[in-house]
């Protein structure tokens, strides 16, 4: 179908974007369109007023300060594609931001619009729960920041109040030579994940995980961290017991159900893709790698 | 459109030529090349960015013409299907690309064709040696109903050697 009639607002700066949103009745605001523009073709929303961020200047790019990454809300997902930044320091969110749709919509779909639209299996929410990301967020009261566990509320909630914009995302590296995995099952190739696991991990001199995250994706309304999964593996050696330990976690978190994919499948799904992304994991760790071998 | 249909002036480069035109604040990219330019090359398929058909190129970049408005393109350069075709009628003023197609039999219908070709000289720009993988990754941004894909495979990596960049 086409969209709804609606007035369009393009402001240039965030203090504009603000006080568009301040005084506009029912605005909805439009970062790369890849999600809210197939909601108001189908008409499921049909906003008085579109707020578009596309031209409001700073909100882009990615960059180093103070130990983390820092993204512009409006980052667009093939800027992070191929960012060399990303790719050395980041690389679950690189391997991650392959899963993301497809080239034709990675090159418009932004970072910020993904947090925010917060589809429960969309791989950037998975990755920012996964790596306690730093959402920035401006409004009338001014800037507050919140980590993206309080940051994700409810299924599609984002902890937004009215007239707040997502201006920055803040991401602290791990240490070099963690392990990292992201892995998921969707029916085809840049389809939503059914479920998606993300993993990362540190080693210690002996060989034992001294720090570790586990997200699920898809599986609840919101990316959940699984912390008996975690616990399971703190101080461990990652050994075959242990991933199989960790993964029967992933498979016993309360998981959605629908009409398509019960419950009971995602949980499946969550257990064995966890029990494939935390030896992958552990086999990039740079300890690994120096011994050379299997678990 | 109603009489109270809110507009906008907007200046697009389509194809090299600079078009002004005041256009519906709701109208998609795509819905604005067909009906206010009548360049028609360019389909609409599903409305909701998932079949890819109404692709195209802006600022040389593939997007969606379905998921972006007809003013989000003021001041950007688009490049639509009609770009590919050299000025000679008939099949021999068809581009390589479009060349590769006929003689590899990659279209039936033809509806999903100028998303795919688009898409593809996006590819072949950035890489003009691509491998099978790298054609069926951004056909995977594509949905065809006649051809299974593999004559399209076959047409993109012909194209890919005819430019010399094969191996």
């Amino acid at each position: 179908m086409k969209a709804p009639p609606f007035r369009y607002h393009a402001p240039r700066t965030l203090d504009e974007a603000l006080s568009l949103l301040a005084s506009l009745p029912g605005p909805r605001l439009l970062a790369g369109g890849q999600s809210l523009m197939p909601m108001l073709n189908f008409r499921l929303l049909a906003p008085e007023h579109v707020v578009d961020l596309n031209r409001v200047e700073g909100l882009s790019g990615i960059r180093e300060a103070g130990g983390e990454i820092v993204f512009g809300a409006m980052t667009r997902q093939r800027e992070i594609e191929f960012s060399p930044l990303v790719e050395a320091r980041l690389p679950l969110l690189a391997e991650a931001i392959q899963w993301v749709g497809h080239r034709q919509t990675r090159n418009r779909g932004t970072l910020g619009g993904s947090l925010c639209h917060l589809d429960p299996s969309a791989e950037q929410p998975t990755v920012a729960m996964a790596m306690d990301a730093t959402l920035a967020i401006v409004g009338p009261a001014g800037r507050r920041e919140l980590p993206m566990r309080d940051f994700a509320l409810d299924l599609m909630t984002p902890a937004l109040d009215e007239g707040e914009i997502l201006a920055e995302v803040r991401i602290r590296p791990w240490a070099p030579g963690h392990g990292w995995a992201f892995l998921e099952f969707a029916r085809r190739h840049g389809d939503y994940a059914i479920v998606a696991v993300a993993v990362l991990l540190e080693l210690d001199a002996s060989a034992r995980a001294s720090r570790v995250s586990i997200t699920l994706g898809g599986v609840a309304a919101t990316p959940v961290r699984v912390p008996e999964a975690e616990a399971r593996l703190l101080g461990s050696l990652i050994d075959a017991e242990a991933i199989a330990d960790a993964a029967a976690c992933c498979g016993a978190v309360d998981a959605l159900g629908d009409p398509q994919v019960p419950a009971w499948y995602r949980q499946r799904l969550a257990r064995t893709l966890a029990g494939r992304a935390i030896p992958a994991a552990l086999a990039r760790t740079a300890a690994h790698a120096a011994a050379g071998g299997t678990p | 459109m109603s009489s109270d249909e809110p507009v906008r002036a907007i200046s697009v480069t389509v194809n090299g030529t600079v078009h002004r035109r005041e256009v519906a604040e709701r109208k998609n990219l795509a819905d604005f090349l067909r009906q206010d330019l009548q360049l028609t090359g360019t389909h609409v398929g599903c409305e909701h960015g998932v079949c890819g058909a109404c692709t195209v190129l802006v600022d040389g970049v593939s997007a969606r013409g379905c998921l972006m408005l007809a003013v989000q393109a003021d001041g950007c350069s688009v490049e639509t299907v009609e770009s590919l075709a050299g000025d000679a009628p008939g099949p021999s003023g068809l581009g390589p690309l479009q060349q590769a197609f006929r003689d590899r039999h990659a279209l039936q219908c033809g509806f999903c064709t100028p998303g795919i070709l688009m898409s593809l000289t996006e590819l072949l720009r950035d890489d003009p040696a691509p491998d099978e993988h790298a054609v069926r990754l951004v056909l995977s941004g594509h949905l065809c109903r006649c051809t299974g894909y593999q004559n399209i495979v076959a047409a993109a990596l012909q194209a890919a050697s005819k430019a010399g960049g094969g191996s």
